[in-house]
């Protein structure tokens, strides 16, 4: 149920549920698509990036709240941790309980790595990552109409020519891999019952190959990989982020220092291998957006691999999901998977018409919408003054037959539900919100993490740390598959080196040369990273707040 | 009772109870932002914030109702007279297993958590679960080797442990439906050929000529072979 006002519109929307149903709108062509994101994605807004002034890529643009992170000091002065004493030494050192970093650990167990000597260090919980969140599916061209190649051309059209090739040849090459190890680790994909893969498309896929597991895609690998990590022993330090990584004299990356959140003590690890699975920055908030991102997004790898001397590319772009959740305020800029779209719920604004193809790249959808909202003044404003689109979720049904959103979209009709609204029955409201880092830390096709210098002997990234693999704008599906790809990736290159890898002595000289690089950029000694955190606490209640405990 | 501030009607607010301790947060919040409101930083106790990780199970009673909801603190929103506490961890075992060696067999769910023959079926688990799922159905379909079943009936688990820690019986519910979709989806789904089919092709490097080319491709003309691509039927298949 929507208040009044809103209700008026949905009328108008159910007036032209039948007409819709027979066309959708064209497919914008490539000039008009760049015209529109010129105006109105957030990319292209002015004053929200900057220039970095430090590091190895001084110079590039970055949102200026990961600037901060960027260009901030470390939580604590090196000298004040000990590195004589080591609490863990390991193999392998994995940072990150996601998706990419549980693939890790279990690619290296894969390949002659003992359990015993992989450690997951995660913030929070294993699993509490964004992995678990991915709701719509992952894409892999295993059907006789597609090929990698097609998958190939629609990645890098997607991302605006701007991606590395040789990731997104990796990307699509193995994506079939991948989805056969799920297989084979009893994921239940949505399959009918010869076997045969229930696909649909996404944003901007040429071929229907968006695999998924019904809205809970995310959550189903994760849950099964985090099974199986437990099953073959391998150690999870949970609550204890990594806050800076360690070095050897050679300028090996050899571990990290980890803090664990509840007992506020550090650790030092000292791994032949560290693997970087941090996830992205989804929980900064980039330009005030609300997001679809887990609590712990906050870029905390970035910070690090950069101070180790890590090379960023493509972060001048942001990914803002074009259908965050717009009402009630409770779930606002909660994610409405892109399925909703790919079973045909169609976006129309509040005269119930349609504006925009449903499944155009996600930056061209959402800048579509933030036009409809705020040049043609065609949204719907509710209670609180949050503009927003019709997502007409009634459509799938009169498509699809009736119970398809309860079993395709689960968790999306539960979400809906808990707040009284029916989205079988009733539009749900939408707006774009936060959703990925596009960019990230440099890797070549082994998972390794490149520097001034080419390889950083001893680091590996996987996941949405890395950058590269989608360019300046990634396409639904290709998030999951990019934990698997380079996580596996990651994993199998760091069993290989740590073979003959050997470690020096610990040093955190790297971060003292970077605060020397700080100070002689005139950096105010105001901001500390890695965040860790975001802090959420009410301002009443922080403005009383006293620091002698 | 002590002195209680007066609920300003005019920007309305709701009274809750975090662990006992009342405080005053604005109404229609949920009380994962309630808590962080009144001032709490999470550290346990949050996770994705939406609904998919079962990291803010909490349970509560009204004022003048006897029963012990529980909920998820992202997806629950305040009301008034709400004594609240959040599970900072569940403890329940987890068996370990092969997958490759297992039996898929209509006894593997008994040998490994022996456990779900001692359901009283008293449905508290049921009435437990935040997503709503029929746990003790599936907890019965355990113990009958439905394993089809469990993994259906199990599926949409956000593995809270909220059922496991209500259950008289000691079982971990999360646990056993976990299982039993892991079985079911490797050994009881048929697989798919045309996975497989592609799996071979790729090892035997059909695809490396064409995608080296796009490698090598300059974007003037990437951009012409992306822009005319063909695009597979909008028809939308049945659900």
């Amino acid at each position: 149920m929507y208040p009044k006002e809103m209700e008026k519109s949905v009328r108008k929307v159910e007036e032209t549920r039948q007409e819709r149903l027979k066309k959708l709108p064209e497919r914008m062509t490539a000039e008009e698509r760049e015209a529109l994101l010129k105006k109105f994605h957030p990319d292209y807004r002015k004053g929200a990036k900057r220039k970095l002034k430090v590091g190895v890529s001084k110079g590039n643009m970055l949102p200026n709240e990961v600037a901060d992170l960027i260009e901030a000091y470390p939580l604590i002065h090196p000298d004040e941790i000990d590195l004589s004493q080591i609490d863990y030494e390991t193999d392998i050192l994995i940072i990150g309980g996601g998706g990419a970093g549980t693939a890790a650990a279990l690619w290296a167990y894969y390949n002659g790595v003992k359990p015993e000597n992989i450690i997951i260090a995660t913030k929070l919980r294993h699993g509490d990552a964004n992995t678990m969140m991915a709701q719509g599916g992952i894409q892999a061209a295993d059907k006789p109409n597609d090929s990698p190649a097609i998958h190939y051309l629609d990645v890098i059209g997607g991302g605006h020519y701007a991606n590395k090739p040789e990731l997104v040849a990796r990307l699509v090459l193995d994506a079939p891999l991948i989805i056969k190890w799920h297989e084979e680790l009893g994921i239940m994909y949505d399959k009918k019952p010869d076997g045969e893969m229930i696909t649909v498309h996404g944003g901007g896929t040429s071929r229907k190959r968006m695999h998924s597991a019904k809205d809970y895609t995310g959550m189903e690998i994760m849950r099964v990989l985090r099974d199986e990590a437990r099953n073959v022993g391998i150690t999870t330090l949970e609550f204890s982020p990594a806050i800076e990584l360690l070095m050897d004299e050679e300028g090996k990356v050899a571990g990290a220092v980890l803090f664990n959140m509840e007992t506020e003590q550090y650790y030092v690890v000292k791994a032949k291998a560290t693997i970087m699975a941090t996830g992205g920055f989804g929980r900064l908030h980039i330009q005030g957006f609300p997001t679809t991102n887990h609590y712990g997004a906050t870029a905390d790898g970035l910070v690090m691999a950069y101070r180790a001397g890590a090379r960023l590319r493509d972060m001048d772009s942001v990914q803002y999901h074009p259908t965050g959740a717009a009402y009630p305020e409770q779930i606002l800029g909660l994610l409405v998977t892109e399925k909703v779209r790919s079973l045909g719920g169609q976006p129309v604004n509040v005269d119930g018409e349609q504006f925009v193809h449903p499944l155009e790249p996600r930056d061209v959808e959402a800048s579509a919408f933030i036009r409809e909202c705020y040049e043609r003044n065609k949204c719907v404003v509710t209670p609180t003054g949050m503009r927003g689109i019709w997502l007409d979720s009634p459509m799938i049904e009169m498509i699809h037959g009736k119970g398809t959103i309860e079993r395709r979209l689960g968790a999306m009709f539960r979400m809906f539900k808990r707040f009284d609204i029916d989205m079988r029955e009733e539009p749900i409201l939408v707006f774009p919100t936060l959703h990925y880092q596009n960019g990230g830390i440099e890797i070549d096709k082994e998972a390794r993490v490149l520097g001034k210098n080419g390889v950083i002997a001893g680091l590996f990234a996987a996941g949405e740390v890395e950058g590269g693999v989608h360019g300046k704008n990634r396409l639904m599906g290709n998030s999951l598959l990019d934990t698997q790809v380079f996580g596996r990736a990651a994993g199998i290159n760091a069993a290989k080196y740590v073979k003959k890898a050997k470690v020096g002595k610990l040093t955190l000289k790297h971060v003292k040369n970077y605060i020397d690089e700080l100070k002689k950029a005139k950096i105010k000694e105001e901001r500390k990273s890695p965040m860790l955190l975001p802090d959420y606490r009410g301002e009443k209640a922080v403005a009383r707040m006293i620091d002698i405990f | 009772m002590a002195k209680k501030k007066k609920i300003d009607e005019s920007k309305k607010m709701v009274r809750i109870y975090i662990m006992g301790k009342e405080y005053l947060v604005p109404a229609g919040l949920t009380i994962m932002k309630a808590m962080e409101y009144a001032g709490y930083r999470y550290i346990r106790g949050a996770g994705c914030r939406a609904g998919f990780c079962g990291a803010c199970a909490t349970v509560y009673r009204k004022l003048g109702d006897y029963k012990l909801h529980a909920n998820l603190a992202c997806q629950t929103t305040v009301e008034d007279g709400m004594y609240l506490v959040q599970l900072p961890f569940v403890p329940a075992n987890k068996a370990t297993y092969d997958m490759e060696k297992i039996k898929p067999d209509e006894n593997v769910i008994l040998e490994y958590y022996p456990e779900v023959a001692r359901c009283v079926s008293c449905n508290t688990c049921t009435k437990a679960c935040p997503q709503s799922l029929e746990v003790m159905d599936y907890i019965q379909a355990a113990l009958r080797g439905d394993i089809k079943k469990v993994a259906e009936l199990s599926f949409d688990c956000i593995q809270c442990g909220l059922c496991a820690i209500r259950c008289p019986a000691e079982i971990a519910h999360y646990h056993v439906g976990q299982l039993a979709r892991r079985i079911y989806g490797k050994y009881m789904m048929a697989r798919a050929k045309h996975l497989e089919e592609r799996v071979k092709e790729i090892e035997a490097g059909k695809f490396d000529d064409e995608i080296k080319k796009l490698m090598k491709m300059s974007v003037a003309k990437l951009k012409e072979l992306y822009n005319k691509r063909e695009i597979e039927g909008e028809a939308m298949e049945s659900g």
